[in-house]
């Protein structure tokens, strides 16, 4: 069902002249390279996951975000630390939506927030008899804990705190499992660098160390990279479920410790956001013999394609199975598409967000007749721009790393029917007059990936694009 | 006259605590009321002035009361010889936390509480190598005007000597900071006095006193005493009157050094006989090697 279209490619290279325009010659010369016009060229042709250049105003976050935001935090039978100063712990509170099922401050501890409160005497003295101390008072308030991770903010890097030596002291006298994180904020270029390093740490303080006793069978699979935001690991699971595999770890969206311990054991690792979670699949591939596969549950079309690519790996049941799930959404599929599409055919939508969602999200849009005019990512590497190519037309505006001024003038200049991107983007694209969609947190809505998600999807973009709203900012004292 | 604020720096073990002490006990014969700042982890730069080590440190203190703001000035501030009036910032032990932060903590708890009210000198005693920019906090934001660098004809005394002046001149034009001149402790090297007149010039600076070596330091230091309260018509007392004389005479007189490469000084200890020539040293090793052969 894929839309065929192209963009105006002249426009979006004066537009990317006229931005460089307006810097000094350095800085121009180094945005330069992550702006492009999309060619067919499978990379983009842009440069990505290197430094912001200073005054760029970047909307990316850090390493304890990376770490602690993304891949860890959402574990939610373990207590994460935010080991140093409360600000960090305190602005990331509460996660990112990440829905899980537990009783909170029993059995599940995702919203709740951990921090050591480091004052001016644990810089100068060090932290790790409080970061002991912290331990030991969750292990008496919270004895259900399975696990606790300390993600380190700035201050444990630079006095050289031993959060490992604790680390290995408290899980010796507990006997749980203790994982220290080394994402201290000040490392690598945004929240990707702690992604990596957050993989790591599965790797060596929880894969390394587990010694699980596991019936498996032919059917187990392993989502890698949902992170249940709004839903979406669930509403992703049933259509694995309904094709007869057995998921049977999410990471890390309502993840326990032992979906994570036991995952080696799976036979196919499927992963969703492969900027954040690549890492691990890479290591347990090259140590268990897993392979892994990258799969795309937004929209129709990339969930049938996806289902059916999961499906050939498997035996010809689960591909009859595959073929099943797909007939029996189907009329859920045409009831969505036949009230949203009119309503939305020929819209078109600019896209900035992370490291998955810029590509992952396009087909989705085209599902319902949109078009997509530009698309950009905060921290993508390379291999994720070579797996962009395909998914944007030519002509498409390509931006990396973009800056708030960036953003604005592109969106002045192309004049999208909706934005798709960040909260911090929300409010300064609204007052353009351009509808929005937070595409991080789905905008307290989702889920968005599967079937399911797609109706939500539909939903939600038909809400932003045709609301009355945007029909009544003409001043009244201009009327007519 | 106005508050002048001076800082004692050098290599670690050059003996920056006993001159410093020394020379401040003389200063106080001149009538000038004096507060010791202590910045080192170790609390040792008062203790000949108070007879005693210091119990008390800025951070210790703040650690168990729950931070700097629930202390007192008189909680730290320790009257010792003659009156002057001393304070340690202490800090963590050995390979822990950051003693650079607590050193930066004490100073301005010092300054914010008007521990710097009514004194007409404060000294800064800093430990040896400068490694962090805590360590550098007396140089940078106004505080000492006038650094003294305790060095001795050792070559590694003069490396650091030079690598501090490298510190002064990067906040010499931010902070106003200027280098006084150079101390230095006898060790009864080879051309000691020469050696140190002739880095004073290459720093563009000067020799301010040649202190002589003397076991009268080491028996004073033994009872926990300057030499100038255990000793006080001795002749080493003498030449810390002498040290202090020079530096009261030395307001306002300091320079922006210009600190030389580590190639110029080589030259220069090659220069001196201290260093040996590559030339040198393998015919040297070919006359042993010859020798053995025999």
């Amino acid at each position: 069902m894929s839309l065929d279209y192209t963009n105006d490619a002249e426009l979006s290279k004066k537009l990317i002249e006229e931005v460089l325009e307006a810097y000094p010659e350095k800085g121009a010369k180094k945005r330069k390279k992550h702006l492009n016009v999309a060619d067919g060229k499978s990379d983009c042709g842009v440069k990505s996951n290197v430094k912001s250049v200073p005054g760029m105003m970047t909307v990316r976050g850090c390493a304890y975000a990376g770490s602690k935001g993304v891949v860890w935090g959402p574990i939610k039978d373990m207590v994460h630390i935010s080991h140093g100063p409360v600000g960090c712990g305190h602005y990331s509170w509460s996660q990112r939506r990440n829905y899980y099922i537990g009783t909170t401050g029993v059995n599940a501890f995702g919203t709740m927030q951990f921090t050591t409160d480091f004052q001016e005497r644990d810089i100068v003295f060090g932290g790790d008899k409080k970061l002991e101390k912290t331990i030991d008072e969750i292990n008496a308030l919270f004895p259900l804990n399975n696990g606790i991770s300390v993600q380190s903010e700035c201050p444990i890097g630079l006095i050289g705190d031993d959060i490992e030596a604790v680390a290995r002291k408290k899980a010796k006298e507990t006997g749980k499992t203790i994982v220290p994180v080394r994402c201290e904020g000040f490392r690598g270029v945004s929240q990707s660098l702690g992604h990596h390093i957050a993989n790591d740490a599965v790797r060596d303080w929880v894969l390394e160390k587990a010694d699980v006793q596991w019936e498996g069978t032919d059917y187990d699979v392993v989502i890698i990279g949902d992170y249940n935001i709004g839903g979406d690991a669930w509403a992703s699971r049933i259509l694995l479920e309904e094709m007869g595999l057995r998921v049977i770890g999410s990471w890390s969206g309502d993840a326990t410790l032992a979906e994570l311990e036991r995952a080696p054991k799976g036979k196919l690792n499927l992963i969703h956001c492969y900027r954040s979670m690549n890492y691990i699949c890479r290591f347990m591939e090259e140590k268990y013999g897993v392979p892994w596969m990258e799969y795309n549950f937004f929209g129709p079309s990339q969930i049938e394609a996806s289902l059916r690519n999961i499906a050939k790996q498997f035996d010809e049941t689960i591909q009859q199975n595959a073929e099943k799930v797909i007939a029996k959404y189907r009329p859920l599929v045409d009831a969505v598409t036949e009230k949203y599409r009119p309503r939305l055919e020929g819209k078109t939508v600019m896209l900035y967000v992370g490291g998955l969602r810029p590509r992952h999200v396009v087909t989705a849009y085209e599902d319902l007749g949109m078009e997509i005019v530009g698309t950009g990512y905060e921290f993508a590497h390379n291999d994720d721009y070579q797996r962009t190519g395909d998914y944007v037309k030519e002509g498409t505006l390509i931006y990396d790393d973009a800056s708030a001024f960036e953003l604005e003038k592109f969106i002045e200049g192309l004049r999208p029917d909706l934005v798709g991107s960040g909260v911090k983007e929300k409010y300064p694209t609204q007052k353009l007059g351009v509808p929005f969609r937070q595409m991080h947190s789905w905008d307290y809505s989702g889920p968005y990936h599967g079937y399911d998600g797609f109706a939500i999807f539909a939903r939600d973009m038909d809400m932003a694009i045709n609301n009355p709203v945007w029909g009544l900012f003409q001043a009244p004292w201009k009327a007519a | 006259m106005s508050l002048r604020q001076i800082a004692f720096y050098g290599k670690g073990g050059i003996g920056k605590s006993t001159t410093s002490q020394n020379t401040l006990a003389a200063l106080v014969e001149l009538d000038q009321k004096i507060l010791i700042v202590g910045c080192d982890p170790k609390a040792d730069s008062t203790r000949l002035i108070l007879n005693s080590k210091a119990q008390d440190t800025v951070l210790h203190l703040a650690a168990e009361a729950g931070s700097v703001e629930d202390l007192e000035l008189e909680d730290v501030l320790k009257i010792g010889y003659k009156d002057i009036k001393c304070v340690e910032s202490g800090g963590p032990e050995p390979g822990v936390g950051c003693a650079g932060r607590g050193v930066i903590t004490a100073i301005n708890f010092l300054e914010e509480n008007g521990a710097y009210e009514g004194v007409d000198y404060v000294s800064y005693d800093v430990l040896g190598d400068v490694v962090c920019g805590g360590f550098a906090m007396p140089i940078r934001e106004n505080k000492a005007q006038e650094i003294y660098i305790v060095m001795s004809g050792e070559m590694m005394a003069l490396y650091a000597a030079n690598n501090i002046s490298k510190g002064i001149l990067k906040y010499a034009n931010s902070g106003g900071v200027r280098l006084g001149g150079l101390i230095c402790n006898e060790r009864q090297t080879d051309k000691e006095l020469e050696l140190a007149e002739a880095l004073a010039a290459k720093l563009g600076s000067k020799l301010i006193h040649f202190v002589p070596r003397d076991n009268i330091v080491q028996h004073a230091e033994l009872r926990r005493q300057t030499v100038l309260e255990y000793a006080p018509d001795s002749k080493q007392a003498d030449e810390y009157r002498q040290l202090a004389n020079k530096i009261h005479a030395n307001g306002g007189q300091g320079v922006i050094p210009t600190p030389i490469s580590m190639e110029e000084l080589e030259e220069m200890l090659m220069d001196f006989g201290i260093m040996k020539t590559e030339e040198q040293q393998l015919a040297e090793l070919a006359a042993k090697e010859a020798a053995a052969a025999n």
